[in-house]
């Protein structure tokens, strides 16, 4: 025999088959491309690092408060807001705010997708003005929204919802153009009706698109809600941030990032774990 | 009107082949079908007829236009140009090279897939029984082999008790020990269920093994059509075997080895 290069394994894993406990198992251990297995809460890692940076260098003085105030204080005053009521009274009109947009714009922008996707008028009517309305960045639209429908919530939703509507329309039309024609020919030769050929056949296939511009439109929803509440508002984390930033409250500014920046995490973890029930047919790298 | 007249993405253009129409005794008729894309002909006149139970196998070098006559059989050809009448029963399963599993639904749904009747689940579990694959209804098709899928696909087009089954290379993809072990399955399938079989193939053996009745279209035309007896398609050592063989390959313009 010559001579290949056996290395030797560690010692069978607890949790492994206990019939196997004991026994040796030496493999050749071939470089693998793929990330390997997934691990929970892993996903934890980088954002627990930040913190820790931030902890550290708030802790030995190489960051300056004034800067950026220490996490401890801004954990001091989310706990002052959440006594006397502000942060969930501003936390709920921002959600609602948001939650609307989001509802709103994913419902225009799947149905306005279907329909420029499955047929051929649709596509004529609806794809250019959309391809338009993504050449032009949703907040120059602010200052005509507020002319037409001044400063009250509406204005604020259709400024999110036309954010949203974007991504989830192009990612969900890809996705729809991108099923692949065989499908169709099945469908036909196993006699669906139109309606069956959405449901079976449509909708699966342009998911995965869907759930990719559902992830833009989220983190969108959230840009948008910022900078309609910094505008204009007397409510949301927003207008709290831009009333701290005209008494220079840092701590105040830095909780409510903090606030974006957990309503964004969850949300984007909810879609993630939405897509991953929803697709769980597809064998992926992601794991 | 077949079942499958319109197509599901876009209406066909005019002047595109006409749909194939039913036939009330269960038969299959062409006539004079011409197929073309482009300026280049790819049927030139196709005559065609298959009785019910029969078993006809079509077989031809690359591009003489089996599968077109396939396609069209199945009324997959709406936007190619041509004339000539079509009639094929009120049934007609689809079986192609690639098992076409939907990736998203497992491998029950994929089998009852288009079935309106309420007892549609249960004549799947039973159709994925007679391929031998019971047990394996809520797996999803990446799971299973390519002579799985496959099968998962015969129960899907047998479970509608086709009067005509057309089959484009449908062994094509397989090993070669698999493909052996398909052969049998098919049979055992067709003799249960008696659909008259178009089987598209380039393989000489496959088609003595299985068909009736060995169809060879060449340059978009029928150029030989030969019977095979039962005897002689019941085993490789069988009388007038090795002869059919040989008249096949000649058909098809290729020179038989002295052995393999």
């Amino acid at each position: 025999m010559s001579a290949a290069p056996v290395l030797e394994r560690p010692a069978v894993e607890p949790h492994q088959d206990p019939a196997l406990t004991g026994r040796p198992d030496v493999r050749p251990t071939g470089h693998r491309l793929g990330p390997g297995r997934r691990r929970r809460l892993a996903w934890l890692l980088g954002p627990s690092a930040l913190l820790l940076l931030w902890t550290v260098s708030s802790a030995t003085g190489l960051l300056d408060p004034r800067i950026l105030s220490e996490p401890w204080t801004v954990v001091a005053t989310a706990g002052e807001l959440l006594a006397d009521g502000r942060l969930q009274e501003n936390l709920a009109i921002s959600a609602q705010r948001a939650g609307l947009g989001l509802f709103f714009g994913i419902v225009v922008g799947a149905l306005l997708a279907l329909l420029s996707g499955l047929s051929r008028v649709g596509e004529a009517l609806i794809d250019g003005p959309v391809q338009i309305k993504r050449a032009i960045p949703g907040l120059a639209l602010i200052p005509l929204l507020i002319l037409w429908f001044g400063i009250d919530e509406t204005m604020k939703v259709l400024t999110i919802t036309l954010g949203v509507f974007v991504p989830v329309y192009l990612q969900t039309h890809a996705g729809l153009r991108g099923i692949d024609l065989r499908y169709v020919e099945l469908a036909q030769t196993v006699g669906l009706s139109r309606a069956a050929f959405i449901r079976k056949v449509v909708l699966p296939g342009a998911l995965p698109g869907f759930f990719l511009g559902l992830r833009f439109a989220v983190t969108g929803a959230w840009v948008s809600l910022v900078v309609v509440e910094q505008i204009n508002a007397t409510s949301g984390i927003g207008y709290m941030m831009e009333l701290a930033r005209t008494y220079g409250q840092t701590n105040i500014i830095v909780l409510g990032l903090a606030v974006y920046g957990i309503l964004g995490l969850i949300s984007d973890g909810a879609v993630r774990f939405f897509e991953r029930k929803a697709l769980s047919w597809q064998r992926t790298l992601a794991g | 009107m077949a079942a499958h007249s319109g197509g599901l993405t876009a209406v066909a253009p005019s002047g595109t082949a006409p749909s194939a129409v039913t036939s009330p005794g269960g038969t299959v008729s062409v006539r004079n079908l011409i197929r073309s894309f482009g300026p280049k002909g790819v049927l030139n006149g196709v005559d065609l007829d298959i009785a019910p139970g029969e078993f006809v196998a079509l077989l031809g070098p690359s591009g003489c236009g089996k599968s077109t006559l396939l396609r069209a059989l199945a009324g997959l050809d709406h936007d190619v140009r041509g004339s000539g009448v079509i009639s094929v029963p009120e049934r007609v399963s689809v079986v192609f090279q690639d098992s076409r599993l939907l990736p998203w639904d497992s491998v029950l749904g994929n089998v009852t897939l288009g079935l309106r009747e309420h007892d549609a689940e249960a004549r799947a579990r039973k159709a994925l029984a007679e391929v031998g694959l019971a047990g394996r209804e809520k797996s999803w098709p990446h799971e299973l082999s390519g002579g799985e899928q496959q099968r998962v696909a015969l129960a899907r087009s047998l479970v509608r008790e086709p009067q005509l089954l057309l089959a484009d290379e449908p062994f094509g993809a397989l090993d070669a020990l698999t493909r052996i072990k398909m052969h049998g399955l098919l049979q055992d399938l067709i003799a249960a269920h008696r659909p008259a079989v178009l089987l598209v193939t380039h393989d000489v053996d496959e088609a003595i093994a299985l068909a009736d009745r060995i169809v060879v279209l060449d340059s978009g035309r029928v150029a030989t059509v030969r019977t095979v007896t039962p005897e002689v398609g019941s085993a490789v050592d069988a009388a007038g075997h090795e002869a059919l063989r040989r008249d096949l390959l000649a058909d098809l313009g290729v020179e038989p080895v002295a052995s393999h």
